[in-house]
């Protein structure tokens, strides 16, 4: 188990505890033992970064109409795939009809480093030389809700802590009046994300590691608001008397987590201030507004949850994620791509741009991706009709972008063969990720361990490797 | 490197094939080449102490046996023995040793040579195993005798005798007695999971029966809410939930039936050897009932997934995987799961042993049971022939065609069962009669394709039934024309609405041993069940008392095992896990690791005889829990002393009884009793309370249908728990994640459990019926009030100190409010007749205050 380091510890029982008795207080941080499992700790190592913004394209974006150009696929458009590709591959479906579906996307060079994108990221394009491209992942699980379980999580099987609880873990929150890991939702069609809240669970963990999903309807943390009636100072009052009641019984019992328990409440207090002033954008520049797409369709919720990642790195919240749903196009895929291309790229290339211009790019990693990639075939279901065709699911290759706090941007990572089906140079698996984005934060994924029914578990469990060359 | 050899590259080479022709001609000597190679290299991990992959090469057996993916040396012929080809790196998958250098061209090729010339074990004895002495917990218990003690007053109980002299051995007093309402009120919350109710502490006071304690015990656990507070242990660890989990996460609308015949088994103090028998193998107990077979719904808690292009036989082998573990955590309290891929690390449980337990499930196929509740079955059946008249006067028609397909369907599917991979239609077929049957009612996963097997006289009117239903949901490419001619496509439609109309009796999720077709067992290699390792039958961890040699190995010879007196974990497992839930923690503070890994036990005594105790007492549960609850152990206070902070940081030795935190569906469920709100009612289905809006949506497809009326109330125990979007309270509150199973929950503590009571409606709602019960029962008075408020929600009296902050507090509120009257309106409870909407309102605030205070959640 890492040596965890806690360190302002008495400061922070200082700012928080005071109304209890002073006696019984005293006493209680004499030898408080109930430490905030919350407070900073040391890393393993110097961390380059402070914060992960992940942007995660849930239902697995198309790398191929995407970020993996294959300008030789054209030339077999519409004819059966190579035999020799595919004769490992399960779904009688697809493969009965596999036939090699060509992007008809146009691919752009961006940048001093003359990076690739098509036609549809024209936004992220202009942030090439910040982006580590690389188009060799592959995973272990062709269905959406394992293989978004191993990316957020570590397995293909439900219950373990995701990757935000882990670094909560690991380095605790710098952030005293929000929660420390944050997760949005958005969607392009009104679906949410396979495996639902299993993707930001504590797994195992305590519930103070949990991912807190920020609402898009009603609070924005759940039960943030006051109920109807209770203005701000009643609820002062109302906790003035919590905390009274609480200080007559911590002098009887003696109970040191009375004292946590007092503290979480002023947290819960602060957060209720916080939120609000977190999610109020009046103070924006019309041109930060403008730059995020906040205001119009369709970037509007997109622009505004990837504003919201940013307000809230600025406030020290260490790990946000955010859901975009879905990209799971087996119909329609050309259409459908647009659209949620319409709604992500330009929010998504603000956000980088953003955050560089305000020095946060430097300790703040920025991921993007899903949890696989599709098919270069043409999907053919019942009912598809010529032109509306998509891409299944594959897990064999696919590509994710990283940028900020130590990525060397400006590069492309690992090669796919000409049908973009197999990885041919430098592979790189989920794992590889997940120790590269602890290793930014300063902790080693070898020894970040958690104790559970008699095992250290590990997020990488007993695999990953840091993906070296992306970084600076 | 550059690809053309250098010299001194060329000149090595050479060298090698001297040397490999000279060993050739002189013969490799067993004991001066091979065995030291082998020891040197290779018994780290293949040796007495070690034996991946089963492998252990230090004696004979290593080529007679080999490890788990078989022998590994074929005398004479080392082209075809494993061992040499992993050495000479010959395999492009794997190479040995795995770590460290290769070994040289010479050890190699003495290595070939031996095998080659028929790899005879000519050295001496295998190496001695360590003598190591056994882990406690693999020893099993006798009844240690009561030892002496000083203060013979203290004791009421065998079990005081072992804690005390612990404390008088280190010179501790242990703590006074508590005061008897917080007694009453650790009762309580221990034994039924809800807070004494009004009155119940006075009367207690009153009651100058010397056996007023025990009294109130017996009270208690004859309590149908005595049921409600245990089964919710044993929900945790079979990781229940009310759906499948996976990406669709459809509902499992009869899950709730294993929880009802939990509570029921509690409450009807269900000896716990029958209790396991049931639970493990109600199946195969002579004449078993339904009510024998609905324990069985422990196996049924396991994930399932319906998603297209899921691997069948993965998900099945998942779940006899976690069949195994859970078996493996709530009898045995071992984390035989790490077992899965490789041997133990820690403990002495081989890859074998895990295949060999595994063994037991892996021949139990899920299926659904009618078990109507009391008072069902006579309404259900009354509506049948209503049913069967409108489904006969649908399919009538187009009978015979249906038959006919249906016939040659069946046919086609068994046939892909027995050749898959030749068709790919009819594979598919198959894959969606197992993932899809009885979908959205909780069917098993698998159990379409086992009633397929099942000849028509065996399948029950509901399998026949269903499994006509597949196919005319499924089946049109038998005969795509007559399907059309028929008009097949809108009798399914039909066939589906008027099931709708007619739901299912109640149905146990259940399993059963298949009798035909049975699965061969072997070891998975490295976890993976696509390679085959060697075969293994039913049999129990070999460091543990082995199974008798004349019983038939199956389910019911494993729970007769695991009961038996020879076998060290069971009973103390079970009464560990007791010990937690009335002191806080386990005299083992691993419930879930009872392994070399594992905590020891800080009593190791009392442990062993509270198990003897629990044994020889005919396992008999309530008579557990009295004999522990009437100790002066547990009756002692539990204020924090200050004096022990440093002997006894965590209270092991059990100076004093512990202040903890209760659960979260306890929080729900006192805030819903003291209000007044709560609805008693005990089993049942799930019922789905409010909840913000948009929880559910997080998740895929999941809905959330707000229950109305009582069942708004009811206990957190009937909160549906969907697997992707679980209740948010409860998850806020530290339930476990229902993926996983659980010995020991968290009790965290957080901001966001702060705002649920603050301000979650349930929470709001209960503050203000509490308000009202108060203004509505009290004298008209403030001390009065105060002191029925106090009494509700803390089951005691107000100070002084607290009367002078709480009337305070309601004059500043009072007076703020009666300035405010929108919010006094929003606030005040509803109405009562003199009472203002300002003083209603402070008195809702101020009694979600008293609900937001420590005490009112933690049991002292």
């Amino acid at each position: 188990m890492h040596v965890a380091q806690y360190i302002e510890r008495r400061d922070f029982f200082r700012r928080t505890a005071a109304g209890l008795g002073a006696i019984a207080l005293n006493r209680l941080l004499a030898q408080d033992s109930a430490a905030d499992p919350l407070l900073v700790r040391r890393p393993h190592a110097k961390a380059r970064a402070k914060s992960v913004i992940f942007l995660f394209m849930s239902g697995a974006p198309s790398q191929l109409d995407l970020l993996d150009p294959k300008p030789l696929m054209r030339k077999y458009h519409g004819e059966p795939m190579p035999q020799s590709m595919i004769k490992d591959l399960k779904d009688d479906l697809i493969r009965g009809s596999a036939r090699v579906m060509a992007s008809p996307r146009e691919f752009q060079r961006y940048g001093k480093s003359g990076l690739e994108f098509s036609e549809l990221l024209p936004n992220l394009g202009t942030c090439a030389d910040k982006l580590c491209v690389i188009r060799s992942f592959r995973t272990d699980n062709a269905n959406h809700t394992p293989a978004q379980f191993l990316m957020n999580t570590g397995s293909i099987l439900a219950g373990r802590p995701s990757i935000g609880s882990w670094v909560l873990y690991g380095l605790g929150s710098e952030c005293r009046d929000l929660p420390g890991y944050v997760v949005m939702l958005s969607t392009s069609q009104g679906k949410g994300v396979c495996g639902g809240a299993a993707n930001w669970s504590n797994g195992f963990m305590p519930s103070h590691f949990r991912g807190v999903s920020f609402r898009n309807q009603g609070d924005a943390v759940l039960h943030l608001s006051n109920p109807e009636g209770v203005s701000a100072e009643m609820q002062r009052g109302r906790l003035d008397l919590i905390r009274g009641l609480n200080g007559e019984r911590a002098r009887i019992t003696g109970d040191s987590e009375i004292a946590s328990r007092v503290a979480a409440y002023e947290l819960a207090f602060r957060m209720q201030t916080a939120a609000p002033d977190l999610l109020d954008f009046s103070r924006e520049s019309a041109k930060t507004l403008e730059m995020y797409g906040i205001g119009k369709e369709p970037t509007h919720t997109f622009g505004s949850n990837c504003l919201l990642a940013r307000r809230m790195v600025e406030r020290g919240v260490r790990f946000v994620q955010m859901y975009h749903s879905s990209w799971d196009d087996h119909n329609d895929l050309h259409k459908n791509l647009n659209r949620h291309c319409a709604i992500t790229d330009q929010p998504a290339a603000a956000l980088i741009h953003d955050l560089e211009r305000r020095g946060l790019l430097d300790s703040t990693l920025v991921i993007w991706g899903g949890e696989f990639g599709r098919t270069p075939m043409f999907e053919v279901r019942r009912g598809n009709t010529p032109g509306k065709e998509g891409r299944d699911h594959h897990s064999e290759a696919f590509s994710m972008m990283m940028a900020g706090a130590g990525v060397r941007g400006g590069q492309t990572l690992g090669r796919t063969d000409d049908f973009g089906y197999h990885v041919v140079d430098q592979p790189y698996h989920v794992h590889d990720l997940q120790a590269t984005i602890l290793h930014q934060l300063g902790l080693d994924h070898t020894r970040l361990t958690y104790p559970f029914q008699g095992r250290q578990y590990r997020l990488t469990d007993v695999h990953g490797n840091v993906i070296v060359p992306a970084l600076a | 490197m550059s690809i053309v050899p250098s010299n001194s590259q060329i000149r090595a080479s050479r060298l090698i094939l001297l040397t490999l022709s000279a060993r050739s001609f002189l013969g490799a000597d067993f004991a001066r080449d091979v065995l030291p190679v082998f020891e040197k290299r290779c018994h780290a991990c293949h040796g007495p102490a070690v034996q991946s992959s089963g492998l252990r090469l230090d004696g004979p057996e290593a080529v007679t046996k080999g490890g788990y993916s078989g022998p590994v040396v074929t005398p004479g012929n080392p082209a075809q023995s494993r061992l040499y080809r992993l050495i000479a790196g010959l395999d492009p998958k794997l190479a040995m040793p795995p770590a460290g250098p290769r070994l040289t061209p010479t050890q190699i090729a003495a290595v070939k040579e031996w095998i080659v010339s028929g790899a005879a074990w000519t050295a001496a004895a295998r190496t001695k195993q360590s003598a190591k002495p056994a882990h406690w917990s693999f020893v099993a218990p006798r009844r240690p005798e009561a030892p002496q003690v000083r203060k013979t007053g203290w004791l009421r109980s065998p079990i005081d005798a072992f804690v005390l002299r612990k404390l008088e051995d280190r010179g501790i007093e242990p703590s006074p007695e508590a005061d008897p309402a917080t007694l009453v009120r650790r009762l309580h919350l221990d034994l039924i999971g809800l807070p004494p109710g009004a009155g119940v502490v006075e009367r207690y006071l009153a009651d100058r029966d010397p056996n007023r304690y025990e009294n109130l015990v017996e009270e208690l656990l004859r309590s149908p809410h005595f049921g409600e507070k245990w089964a919710r242990s044993w929900l945790d660890l079979s990781r229940y939930a009310d759906t499948e989990g996976n990406e669709s996460d459809f509902p499992r609308p009869y899950a709730w039936r294993y929880r009802h015949w939990l509570i029921d088994a509690f409450n009807r103090d269900m000896p716990f050897d029958e209790f396991t028998m049931r639970q493990i193998a109600g199946d195969l107990i002579p004449g078993a009932t339904v009510e024998h077979r609905a324990g069985l719904g422990f196996f049924r808690n396991t994930l399932s997934n319906r998603e297209g292009g899921a691997d069948i036989e993965a998900e099945r082998v998942e779940q006899v995987v976690d069949r195994t573990n859970s078996v493996g955590l709530a009898w045995l309290g071992l984390t035989v799961g790490c077992t899965r891929c490789h041997n133990h690390k820690y403990d002495p449980i081989s890859q074998r042993d895990y295949y060999q337990l595994y063994a037991f499930f892996n021949n139990a196929d899920e299926v659904n049971l009618d078990a109507p509740l009391p008072g069902e079955s006579g309404d259900w059946l009354r509506r049948r022939p209503e049913y069967e008249k409108k489904r006969a006067e649908l399919l009538g028609p187009v009978a015979a065609g249906i038959a006919r397909l249906q016939q040659t369907w069946e046919d086609k599917v068994r046939w892909a069962a027995d050749n898959p991979g030749k068709d790919h239609v009819w594979d598919r077929q198959l894959e969606l009669l197992g993932l899809q049957w009885e979908q959205g009612y909780g069917g098993g996963q698998l159990e379409g394709v086992s009633v397929l097997y099942l000849p028509r006289d065996d399948r029950t009117k509901r399998q026949r039934d269903h499994m006509q239903e597949m196919f005319l949901g499924r089946g049109s490419v038998v005969d795509p024309e007559t399907w059309k001619r028929l008009g097949l496509a809108e009798v399914s439609k039909k066939l589906v609405a008027l099931n709708k109309e007619y739901p299912p009796m109640t149905q146990a999720p259940s399993i059963v041993e298949r009798a035909h077709r049975r699965r061969d067992n072997f070891i998975h290699l490295r976890g993976d069940f696509r390679s085959r390792g060697v075969a293994v039958e039913e049999n129990t961890p070999s460091a543990l008392p082995p199974l008798p040699s004349d019983t038939k190995r199956n389910r019911l010879a494993l729970a007769q095992w695991l009961l038996a007196a020879e076998n060290p974990l069971t009973a103390r497992v079970v009464v560990n896990r007791v010990w937690q839930d009335l002191f806080g923690r386990g005299i083992v503070a691993t419930p879930d690791d009872f392994g070399t890994q594992g905590a020891r036990p800080s009593h190791p005594e009392l442990l062993d005889w509270l198990a003897m105790d629990f044994r020889e007492g005919r396992w008999g549960f309530k008579r557990l829990l009295r004999t522990v609850v009437r100790s002066s152990a547990y009756r002692q206070a539990s204020a924090r002393r200050m004096e022990l902070d440093t002997a006894d940081p965590t209270n092991s030795l059990l100076a004093r009884q512990a202040r903890f935190r209760i659960s979260a569906e306890s929080v729900r469920d006192a805030a819903l009793f003291v209000s007044g709100l709560l609805n008693p009612a005990i089993g049942g289905p799930s019922v789905l309370p409010p909840q913000p809006a948009g929880v559910t949506s997080e998740s895929l497809y999941a809905d959330w249908v707000e229950s109305t009326g009582p069942d708004r109330y009811r206990r957190g125990l009937y909160t549906k728990m969907q697997r992707t979007a679980p209740y948010p309270q409860l998850l806020a509150f530290d339930a476990p994640d229902p993926n996983l199973m659980c010995a020991r929950r968290e009790r965290s503590n957080s901001p966001l459990q702060a705002l649920t009571l603050l301000n979650d409606p349930v929470f709001v709602e209960a503050a203000r019926a509490l308000a009202r019960r108060v203004l509505i029962e009290s004298p008209p008075v403030t001390s009065a009030r105060l002191d029925l408020a106090f009494r509700l929600c803390f089951a005691r009296p107000p100070s002084v100190g607290e009367i002078d902050r709480t009337s305070s507090y309601l004059e500043r509120e009072t007076a703020r409010l009666a300035g405010l009257p929108a919010s006094a309106a929003a606030l005040a409870p509803a109405y009562i007749d003199g009472i203002k909407n300002s003083v209603g309102a402070a008195w809702s605030m101020l009694a979600s205050g008293l609900m937001n205070t420590d005490e009112f959640f933690t049991r002292e």
